[in-house]
């Protein structure tokens, strides 16, 4: 585009023309492009809207603010169900909160990385940067609304979850103009020293070329255990039949000899497998319902137990949970929205719906 | 963990390699020829219809056997092999027509070779983990439908008519480009692999998994297409003397980050649109996703909506609280990219049970996030000795190199493994010397000689030596 400008301004009205709805901002640019007609300028208000990213040295961060206080409010409503009360759940997510202490403030190192007692690394144990909690709850939370919170909800959510970790206080007020002072627990604790990053860098560790007689006695340190034997289904299934190996039967105990010699019974190719239409517990895996729903236990959203409870003996249920599929809804079972499964066929929501109705049976 | 211990001694690789005598001839199965039938056929001798009952009662017979077994149990019956004797439907009918199928489909025999989570692993599944079956693929490129798949907060199908890709930061003239300009720009196709920082972080402290599909399944290969990202950010008049980072923003929920190192990756990077000769599958990024050689997959955004040239790394929480390496001294190792030299045998592999002794040929893959293979060995005996395997042609750089080679078994356990050596002279290196320097906490860029153990019963199981 830029480039016609520069032959005649007739053939930029034309362009413009041909842009339509882009003339406004199709600005007459110079550039000694290479390639002519081919990519535009960004609007200042597009770069605005699309450069969302804030660095450690806080370059991108809009102004604003936000208390503990307000932070708790939002948290409670839109964050408490995946990571806790507390940000320190471990039911969905990795915990956020937990394993940082008052001293390590000091330091700058989170000394619990050291001793392992602390069953998890949460998040707080291990970020160096506060910029990157602003940046990423900013860019993408809540988990299943990202992009819904404003600058000041998110300097407020930052001010909560530092709370957590006793880095501020529980009176404290988060804003563009405080935050670089914030001393992280583990801000000391990162290295750029190793080889994995630069095009010069140096291996930290390297194997031996030995050809003979490299191991006298070979010890075997670790094998699965038996009780995970079928922890991963059947591996009869995930390998094919015929070919020069099988999957092992893993609902079985191992063969006592090789197949060959012992006639033992294998999976086989006898006829083609059937082609069977998805079930409901299929439907509700590939379709995402188990995103955030679970058989028996409350993840984002009830679990598929607690709904074949709440509606057991009502007779609208059917159509009402089938329109909520449909449409969406929020409120029923807390503030998180239940987002519309528009691209679900009538029979597929005939299907879940009768399925959890009845359980997940 | 439990702890077995088997000792083996150094073996004589050409003890075990003499030829076995293969006895492949079966007995039937009994019972399945009626007395009635047996009296029949005595009476009236074989004619047609007495054979159909015959070739009946077999498959009923078969029907839970090895269909590796049913050409020596035919053999049995002293007639020959009923796939050769029998017409088969496919010989004597008519076949569907052309475009039945107008994107084909892998026949139904291979349903089993399937993506696959690891159960326990994540607990939500638009954050998680598909792994590629390993196990069943052959060469070195993954099948499309097959590659592996991570996001972070959901897939989509992206509307490429809507889809811009916008670059800023430290240059001239920020730009937007739609797929419509960047499809008009000079391309380049190349062969990479692509490997999740995690893959085989299972496994640093012990053995976790049983297949080959969820120790290395976070690895895929595939021949890329799309516009070099050195030609993108020199129209756009990027200030490459200062900027020597750039982010990489995804256009999905999570927007996904990272920042790449311009240093090592301006003159491999690709924005590709291109997977094995069709667009990228939506689970892959659709339409546009960066290509980095060599670098872990995390940073090959997905859905990619914007680079930023910049003079700093941005911290970004999947390069400030995941992917990043914990050490033994509580030290995280931050911008941990590079892949280095690995391998596996992924046939035979864990999981997987051999039907009889004899002739194999032992398959696996190797690549390295810094350069071409230059070679692979293969044990045995457990890392004792070793023997060089063929390497298949074209070897490219930082992509997957396929290795073979032969082997005779002899029925007696053995543990094999593979260890790949890098044109820069680096050696995979067993788990014991990576955890003498690591520890067993880092989660990511395990790279460890893996251990397939081979039991006298034909299984093979995952275990880890030393």
């Amino acid at each position: 585009m830029y480039r016609l400008d520069k032959f005649t301004s007739g053939a930029v009205t034309v362009g413009m023309i041909l842009l339509g709805g882009y003339s406004s901002y199709a600005q007459s640019q110079t550039s000694s492009s290479k390639y002519p007609g081919i990519g535009r300028h960004a609007t200042i208000a597009e770069v605005a809207a699309g450069d969302i990213d804030v660095r450690p040295d806080f370059k991108g961060l809009p102004k604003g603010s936000g208390s503990v206080a307000k932070g708790q409010e939002i948290w409670e409503a839109k964050c408490a169900s995946c990571h806790g009360t507390f940000g320190d759940s471990n039911e969905i997510f990795t915990p956020i909160a937990g394993g940082t202490t008052k001293e390590d403030i000091k330091t700058g190192r989170v000394a619990s990385l050291n001793d392992m007692k602390q069953p998890h690394r949460t998040s707080l144990m291990k970020v160096a940067t506060v910029s990157t909690l602003w940046d990423y709850i900013y860019r993408a939370m809540p988990w299943n609304a990202p992009r819904s919170l404003t600058p000041d909800d998110t300097y407020a959510l930052v001010a909560f979850t530092l709370s957590l970790g006793d880095i501020v206080p529980d009176d404290f007020v988060l804003s563009n103009s405080n935050i670089a002072d914030i001393k992280m627990p583990n801000r000391n604790g990162m290295t750029t020293k190793h080889g994995l990053w630069s095009v010069n860098g140096k291996p930290d560790v390297n194997g031996n070329a030995c050809m003979n007689n490299c191991v006298p006695f070979v010890q075997i340190g670790s094998t699965l255990p038996d009780f995970a034997r079928n922890a991963h289904e059947n591996i009869a299934d995930q390998n094919r039949m015929y070919g020069p190996y099988r999957g092992v039967d893993t609902t079985q105990l191992p063969l006592k000899q090789l197949p060959v010699s012992s006639g033992a019974v294998l999976a086989t190719v006898v006829a083609p497998p059937a082609v069977i239409s998805k079930g409901p517990a299929a439907l509700f895996k590939s379709e995402n319902c188990s995103a955030c729903h679970a058989a028996n236990s409350k993840l984002v959203g009830p679990s598929i137990v607690d709904v074949a409870n709440k509606y057991q003996g009502q007779s609208d249920a059917q159509d009402k949970l089938m329109a909520k599929l449909k449409m969406g809804g929020a409120g029923v079972w807390g503030a998180i929205p239940m987002p519309a499964q528009a691209q679900l066929s009538e029979q597929d929501r005939r299907l879940l719906v009768t399925w959890m109705l009845s359980g997940g049976k | 963990m439990i702890n077995k211990q088997l000792e083996i001694g150094a073996q004589d690789i050409s003890a075990i390699e003499k030829p076995i005598n293969r006895a492949r001839l079966v007995k039937a199965p009994e019972h399945f020829i009626t007395q009635e039938l047996i009296a029949d056929i005595n009476a009236n001798g074989l004619d047609e219809n007495r054979r159909g009952f015959l070739r009946k009662g077999f498959m009923t017979a078969l029907g839970g056997v090895t269909a590796g077994l049913s050409a020596p149990l035919a053999m049995a019956a002293g007639e020959g092999d009923p796939a050769i004797l029998e017409k088969q439907e496919w010989q004597t009918t008519l076949g569907k027509n052309v475009a039945t199928t107008p994107y084909g489909l892998p026949s139904i025999y291979e349903s089993n070779l399937v993506r696959r989570q690891s159960p326990g692993l994540t607990r939500v599944s638009a954050s998680s983990v598909a792994f590629t079956p390993l196990q069943g693929l052959f060469g070195t490129i993954t099948p499309n439908g097959l590659h592996f798949e991570r996001h972070h907060q959901g897939w989509y199908n992206l509307n490429p008519d809507t889809h811009r890709l916008m670059v800023n930061g430290l240059v001239k003239n920020p730009r937007v480009f739609t797929m419509n300009d960047l499809m008009r720009l000079p391309s380049i196709s190349r062969t990479h692999f692509i490997e999740c920082g995690a893959n085989t972080g299972l496994e640093w402290g012990n053995v976790a998994v049983p297949t080959v599909q969820y120790t290395h399944g976070m690895l895929s290969c595939c021949e890329f297409t799309g516009v070099p990202l050195k030609v993108l950010l020199e129209e756009c008049g990027a200030d490459l003397k200062k900027g020597k980072y750039m982010l990489a923003e995804g256009g999905d929920g999570s927007g996904m980050t990272r920042t790449i190192n311009l240093e090592r990756n301006l003159q491999d990077a690709i924005v590709a649109w291109g997977m094995n000769g069709e667009m990228l599958r939506p689970e892959n990024g659709f339409p546009l996703r960066l290509v980095v050689p060599g670098v872990q997959g995390v940073s090959w955004v997905k859905w990619l909506r914007r680079l930023e040239v910049g003079d700093m790394p941005w911290a970004s929480k999947d390069e400030a609280i995941h992917y990043i390496d914990l050490m033994p001294n509580g030290e995280h190792r931050q911008y941990s990219s590079i892949q280095e030299c690995k391998s596996v045998i992924t046939t035979p592999s864990g999981g997987q049970q051999l039907l009889d002794k004899g002739f194999y040929n032992v398959s696996g893959m190797a690549w390295s996030g810094r350069g071409k293979i230059k070679r692979v060995d293969v044990s045995f005996d457990g890392g004792n000795n070793w023997r060089t395997a063929r390497l298949e042609t074209p070897i490219l750089t930082m992509s997957v190199t396929r290795f073979n080679i032969d082997w005779i078994w002899d029925g007696s356990p053995i543990i094999m493994q593979s260890r790949a050596v890098d044109d820069t002279g680096y050696i995979q290196p067993s788990i014991k010397t990576l955890r003498n320097v690591r520890s067993t906490r880092s989660i990511y860029h395990n790279n460890a000689i893996q251990s397939w153990k081979l039991d006298s019963n034909g299984e093979v199981s995952n275990v880890q030596v030393g």
